[in-house]
């Protein structure tokens, strides 16, 4: 695998996923902008269009960005993990120094069929590396892969 | 390592009856507060001393009884594959390391431990800190006993995994680094440290209701000197600036004695060996400590010195491992030597310490510009603001807004130093980074023994092409910042090739 190998995408499903855990955290704001308003302090529309202005953009706009930032690359003794919109992160994990994995499905994920891999390896940083937005039925693929490559490599 | 490795025991065992002493004793040090919060409490009851004794009594009497029943309950047992320890009074818990785990086996003796000749037995897994497995007390020979066991049930392990982690040839151990008191006050001088200052101000500031005036308040001080202290406001100046340098002298002194005595409480009698199994490390002066470390083990190297120990040519040599060693993330295995010393002891452990012929690399220029603009316009919007203040307010001259700009000068100067002075390179089995200017530090790791590459960018490092290589290393932390995207990329490439070809498990 080398640098130039093309990434694989994530589920398009991550993208409403992550929209929804956006407007989840979206809602709070909207509310105290909400109660803002009804208390009537400065003319109406001052809290809740701003509010909304910024909610819609981070609800639609930002979750496709980030998903269109991801990606995954599977090797035959490696994987490789990019990610990150401003803060760009490109990490190479190889099978041989992965102590173990989790798949982990939270109820949003659950959803919409998705789960998140993660794999820990020994080292202080980058103790373990997630890779999200993965459909099911992929992550375990994946997971038993890497799983059966550690088993050979260590026999 | 060809003995084959001793039967299974079956029997449990439990710790020294000895030990129950040193537990008493310790038990006594965590009455004592309340059996004074007791005396104070009761000394205006009569005769309260009447109460107070058996009551003191019963608490130490009960604080024994439960030390005894924890000793009682507490078993451990050397098995053909792990060590089992079953404990607990009410709730019970059982415990088993495997042999493979185990990074290394200390043994740690406090002073009383040491007039008993017994010793505190902890096995490293790596878990860190508490989460460890320790055994107290139990008696020397059987603390040797049980570290003799695990090393060769761990090298049992070692070979049929087809590495050896150690040559075999040697009977012997070989002393790879000692220091002698000469050596030990050496280090002491250049271990300066005003800690103790702290303390003390800390104490006054904890117990100041037990002194017999207010320390921290200035009138009281100035009432002190314009009565029984007029003197020495009346001794002029002369006297008042001998005065200042001999508290300034003082404080040297104190520095200086407080360097020496820490230095030789830690190292007192520090001896490093190569044994047919690994290394040991015996330190300490009332605490002494016993480490066995597997050479395998060994992630990386860390080479650290000091501002001034450096133009003096002393360097410190630490191993980097997943165990820890006295709450410190890395082994101490020569804090204080001359170069040509630690290459001994770096080729004991299986690596090439840094030369200068390598093919050193510098960090991007560009990163270092960018560095040094960030330090100006961070130093340059304090100066705005505190102009915007200073002029508004009108308290002091806006000029003092030049201070933060005149910070940003330096700031600049010291990337330009750390252009020339950070470097880092790659050789056949290693990675080399050196970090810093005036107490540069430099981590040596071995290529296979990484985990993971990860080339990261922040906004403005994606602009102007240049990341930061953050290398998984297992105890440790190691990165390179700063350097061309494409020379990261050339890292990446060829670290992965290196870890791909050898199986975590096998090399460690």
């Amino acid at each position: 695998m080398d640098e130039n190998d093309a990434l694989t995408p994530l589920h398009s499903s991550h993208v409403k996923a992550m929209r929804m855990a956006t407007v989840l955290g979206a809602v709070p704001f909207v509310v105290g902008s909400l109660v803002l308003e009804i208390a009537d302090i400065l003319p109406t529309g001052v809290f809740i269009v701003p509010v909304l202005l910024a909610a819609a953009f981070i609800v639609i706009r930002v979750p496709l960005r980030r998903y269109m930032a991801r990606g995954y690359a599977m090797g035959d003794d490696r994987l490789r993990v990019v990610r990150g919109l401003w803060f760009r992160s490109d990490t190479v994990v190889p099978f041989g120094r992965v102590q173990h994995i989790d798949v982990h499905q939270g109820p949003i994920e659950r959803a919409y069929g998705l789960a998140t891999l993660t794999l820990h390896t020994a080292g202080t940083h980058n103790a373990s590396i997630s890779l999200p937005g993965l459909a099911d039925a992929d992550a375990r693929a994946m997971r038993e892969t890497i799983r059966a490559q550690i088993r050979r490599d260590t026999m | 390592m060809s003995q084959p490795a001793a039967p299974a025991e079956t029997g449990e065992r439990r710790t020294e009856p000895v030990g129950l002493v040193l537990r008493a004793i310790g038990g006594l040090r965590q009455l004592i507060p309340v059996v004074i919060a007791l005396a104070l409490a009761l000394r205006n009851e009569g005769s309260w001393l009447l109460a107070a004794i058996p009551l003191a009594l019963m608490l130490f009497g009960a604080s024994v009884f439960f030390t005894w029943l924890q000793w009682h309950r507490l078993t451990y047992r050397v098995g053909a594959e792990d060590i089992r320890v079953e404990s607990g009074v009410l709730s019970r818990a059982a415990r088993s390391v495997p042999y493979e785990r185990i990074q290394d086996v200390s043994l740690e003796q406090g002073p009383l431990a040491r007039l008993f000749g017994l010793v505190e037995v902890r096995f490293e897994t790596g878990a860190g800190g508490k989460d460890e497995l320790t055994l107290a007390y139990l008696k020397e020979a059987e603390g040797e006993r049980l570290r003799e066991v695990v090393r060769d049930r761990k090298d049992g392990v070692l070979v049929s995994s087809g590495r050896a982690g150690a040559e075999a040839d040697e009977p012997g151990a070989e002393v790879l680094f000692a220091m002698g008191p000469r050596r030990l006050v050496t280090f002491g001088l250049f271990e300066f440290s005003l800690a103790v200052v702290a303390v003390v101000a800390g104490a006054v500031q904890q117990f100041d209701f037990l002194l017999p005036f207010d320390p921290w308040d200035f009138d009281e001080w100035q009432h002190r000197l314009a009565g029984p202290g007029a003197w020495l406001s009346g001794l002029g100046q002369t006297a008042q600036i001998v005065g200042g340098v001999i508290a300034a002298g003082s404080l040297l002194v104190l520095g200086f004695a407080t360097g020496l005595v820490r230095t030789a409480l830690r190292d007192w009698g520090f001896v490093l060996e190569r044994t047919a199994k690994g290394f040991r490390r015996r330190r300490g002066l009332l605490t002494r400590t016993d480490v066995v470390m597997p050479a395998h083990r060994v992630q990386a190297l860390a080479y650290g010195t000091g501002i001034v120990r450096r133009r003096f040519g002393w360097h410190g040599l630490k191993f980097v491992s997943l165990a820890q060693d006295a709450g410190a993330a890395s082994h101490d295995v020569a804090p204080f030597a001359k170069w040509e010393e630690l290459e001994p002891i770096a080729r004991a452990a299986g690596f090439a310490a840094p030369t200068e012929d390598l093919d050193w690399h510098r960090a991007s220029a560009r990163y270092r510009v960018d560095s040094a603009l960030m330090a100006g316009a961070i130093a340059g919007a304090i100066a705005l603001a505190a102009l915007i203040v200073l002029s508004a307010t009108g308290g002091a001259s806006p000029l003092l807004a030049l201070i933060p700009l005149g910070i940003a000068l330096p700031l600049a100067a010291w990337q330009w130093f750390l252009w020339r002075f950070e470097r880092h390179t790659l050789d056949d089995s290693q990675v080399y980074a050196r970090h810093g200017w005036l107490a540069p530090r430099t981590d040596v790791a071995s290529r296979i023994k990484l985990q993971s590459v990860e080339i990261a960018q922040g906004p403005i490092a994606r602009r102007r092409g240049y990341a930061t290589l953050h290398l998984g290393l297992a105890g440790g932390k190691l990165a390179i910042a700063g350097i061309p995207l494409a020379r990261a990329q050339e890292l990446r490439a060829a670290i992965l090739q290196s870890i791909t070809t050898q199986d975590f498990s096998r090399i460690n």
